[in-house]
């Protein structure tokens, strides 16, 4: 550690300033802080620029409205994937980690100035990929699947970017050791700290195998390698391409830990259940990448089998896991709180009106049906050939990424903004409608654009009239329905996420600010901050409402898993 | 307040409660059957992609491909060939920016071994609407045995994006019915065939 130390502040230990906060008790960094408020404005900042562009692409593939030109389209669907997939996710979970450390921890940050080096870095390669993609030779998407070649400087872009975000990573890891040397907490590091840094060695396997595929596809750019294996690149670039979405996933399931601890005061039901779930991600999710390759030659049967069996399965049961836990321990909490009447007052009776619960808790439930079912569904060997690159895929990883991971994030902001960067959410009258809106644009997004591809309807693609084609062909008229309401669901997310980040920049800029004694609008519940940065389960609790729901969830999985086996045994024969 | 002792120094110690050990058990278990099933279906299903792939060059297979529309080329419609093998033939279908060629005749129930392939980038082979969705790389060559099961014309889309003209490459398969006698039969698939157009 002392290296880095000397790296930023010379020989001597830099002077720390903290603050302690009047609702958590907890010592904040006041680096720590700034870093966390850059790297968040940076992230809501992508996720604007990124969402519109969403927005864009939404509005061209509704029938009705078909608002760009083909070329258009292909280069806003990539700056759409670059923008909201990469750039605002990373921006958001490297506050996340400085968060999940530094203040969790009641500790200093590690080397704040390294810290500022790497955000210039991911911005640095934000812009410069952007600028590429916005050039207009560089549409080649989001996955940029050679043969197909951008300009270099799109892969430039995206290395540089990723160099940022694995030393921030690193500055994660070298906080959470000067905390152990410190002795600034006890025992085990609290649950949602472990949940973060199971998401933070993810990231340096997922930010490696990134670096691993495109520098060598950036020296192919620039002639200076001859040829790169389409095949190949797709095994490795995917360690990176989904891996990073497991990185939001130990991440996001992290912020619904941290919620319900803040905002109901639950307590793990078992830190044992909850940290070997978190332990699953890392040794299973990275192989269960393959996936991606399921309708791919060149594979066996017997590789994609294992990889997506064996691994994603374990990683599967991971989640299922805290799709108990996590509801679980807010009816343990609620119960606790004095909401004991049948099986469903503690779930009524929750903090609806507050954004950061309503937003956590429609983000585990769409999570969880609709990404987490159709993404097993979808990872199934034979099942794959139904939906591969259909618009289905995409309508999977809107239910994960948007209506999971994003939804998350937006409820953590909710605490984020008076604890962090100490100002009152401006207009809650609005914030508290904002989740809703959000998570139900989401949700139908995602089943809209999942109905369509069991129709046949392709992703990234422009037209499907197919008006220019040589050879004709027409879908459905459901099909075209579909797509409709895919329109209609975007522009109601579209109307939440406008809400979030006018909610965020104003309050940033003119929110009251939060002194000595201010009751904060959407209150922490008092057992909070003992719920989050402590260690230690729940005892027997009654769960009746829990049981209920994971039991309908099953069913719903159970269910959806065999008409899709019913859907691929009626297709031609193929073997 | 800073942080206080934990309650629990030792949670690995503490008990797991039932309904959680019992949803650790159904989810375990339910994983082992999605992973016996997808086995399974190698035996007892019909549908499973083949894993016979070959390294090729892109102009073999183009020629290979070239050769087999020219052996077994029935007509032509807008200068693309419509080729009819017969039932058990090898069959080459190439894809490329932005075409899938040639245009196949195919029996209704008899099997063929179709190569795919692309000369060029990636692509999707996306047969519809049956949809069944195959992709595609330059220099491998994929062999799957097909086995129409439903007559009429299939429309085959590229749904991997490879540039600006993805969503113009499309291709087409008709399916007639299979011959049961010499005669009537083909009289109604040729007939079928001309509606189509």
């Amino acid at each position: 550690m002392t290296s880095i130390d000397v790296a930023s502040a010379g020989p001597l230990p830099r002077k720390t300033e903290f603050r302690q906060c009047q609702y958590t008790g907890l010592k904040v960094d006041i680096a720590a802080q700034t870093l966390i408020k850059v790297n968040a404005v940076a992230a809501v900042v992508f996720l604007a620029i990124g969402g519109l562009f969403g927005l864009l692409v939404a509005l061209t593939r509704w029938p009705a409205v078909h608002l760009l030109s083909s070329e258009m389209f292909y280069l806003v669907l990539t700056a759409h994937g670059a923008d909201v997939l990469v750039f605002w996710i990373v921006f958001f979970e490297v506050a996340v980690l400085y968060f999940a450390s530094a203040v969790l921890l009641n500790c200093r940050l590690a080397a704040p100035k390294l810290a500022w080096v790497a955000f210039v870095l991911m911005v640095v390669g934000a812009l410069v990929a952007n600028v590429a993609v916005l050039q207009g030779e560089s549409s080649v998407m989001f996955t940029s699947y050679p043969p197909l070649m951008a300009k270099p400087h799109f892969y430039l872009g995206l290395i540089v970017f990723a160099v940022g975000a694995l030393l921030a990573v690193a500055l994660f890891f070298a906080t959470l050791v000067i905390a152990k040397d410190e002795k600034t907490y006890e025992g085990s590091i609290p649950l949602v700290t472990f949940g973060a840094l199971t998401a933070a060695i993810i990231a340096v396997f997922t930010l490696a195998s990134g670096a691993i595929i495109l520098i060598p596809t950036f020296l192919w750019s620039v002639g200076l390698i001859g040829n790169i294996d389409p095949l190949m690149y797709k095994a490795i670039w995917w360690g990176f391409g989904h891996s990073s979405q497991q990185i939001n996933v130990a991440a996001h399931i992290s912020i619904w830990y941290m919620i319900g601890a803040l905002l109901v005061g639950a307590k793990p039901l078992s830190e044992k259940v909850s940290r070997t779930a978190f332990l699953m991600y890392i040794l299973f999710l990275q192989l269960a990448s393959a996936h991606h390759l399921l309708a791919e030659p060149g594979m066996s049967s017997e590789w994609k089998i294992l990889n997506t069996s064996y691994m994603m399965y374990l990683a599967v049961m991971a989640s299922m896991i805290h799709g108990l836990t996590v509801p679980g321990a807010i009816e343990a909490a609620q119960r606790r709180n004095g909401y004991t009447h049948g099986a469903f007052e503690w779930l009524r009776k929750a903090p609806w009106g507050n954004p950061a619960f309503s937003g956590m808790f429609l983000s585990l439930i769409l999570f969880g049906f609709l990404g987490g079912i159709s993404g097993v569904t979808l990872g199934t060997e034979q099942l794959n050939v139904l939906m591969h690159n259909t618009i289905y895929v995409p309508g999977h990883f809107h239910a994960t990424v948007v209506a999971g991971t994003t939804l998350a994030f937006m409820a953590a902001t909710y605490i984020v903004l008076p604890l962090i960067f100490q100002r009152e959410v401006i207009l809650p009258g609005l914030a508290r409608w904002q989740p809703y809106l959000f998570g139900i644009g989401a949700a139908g997004i995602s089943l809209f654009m999942m109905g369509a591809g069991t129709l046949g309807v392709s992703r990234r693609h422009w037209d499907i009239t197919f008006s220019d084609a040589s050879i004709s062909f027409q879908h459905s008229a459901s099909a075209f329905l579909m797509m409709g309401l895919n329109g209609i669901s975007a522009l109601i997310a579209t109307l939440g996420g406008v809400l979030f980040v006018v909610i965020v920049v104003g309050t940033v800029l003119f929110g009251q600010k939060v002194g000595p004694g201010h009751k904060l609008t959407f209150p922490l519940h008092a057992a909070g901050p003992e719920a989050v940065t402590h260690h230690g389960a729940e005892e027997a609790p009654k769960l009746t409402g829990t049981a209920i729901l994971v039991a309908v969830f099953f069913i719903c999985f159970v269910l959806y898993y065999f008409v899709n086996w019913k859907y691929l045994a009626d297709l031609w024969l193929f073997r | 307040m800073s942080v206080t002792s934990p309650q629990s120094r030792v949670w690995w110690k503490e008990p797991v409660e039932k309904v959680e050990l019992i949803w650790v058990v159904v989810a375990f278990a339910w994983g082992i059957f999605m992973f016996v099933f997808m086995v399974a279906w190698h035996f007892i299903g019909r549908q499973n992609l083949s894993n016979e792939t070959y390294r090729v060059a892109p102009s073999a297979f183009e020629k290979k491909a070239e050769d087999f529309a020219k052996k077994y080329q029935a007509r032509e419609e807008d200068g693309v060939p419509v080729v009819k093998p017969p039932a058990g033939a090898d069959v080459y279908l190439l894809g490329r920016t932005f075409q899938w060629w040639p245009i196949l005749e195919l029996e209704k129930g008899q099997s063929y071994r179709i190569h795919l392939s692309s000369l060029d980038l990636q692509h999707g082979f996306s047969l519809q609407p049956t949809n069944i969705n195959i992709q595609v790389h330059p220099g491998l060559e994929h062999i799957i045995t097909l086995t129409p099961t439903a007559d009429g014309t299939f429309g085959i889309i590229c749904n991997e994006y490879c540039g600006l003209g993805h969503h113009t490459m499309t291709g087409k398969i008709y399916v007639t019915q299979k011959k049961v006698a010499e005669g009537g039969a083909v009289a109604t698939a040729a007939a079928k065939i001309g509606e189509a157009k």
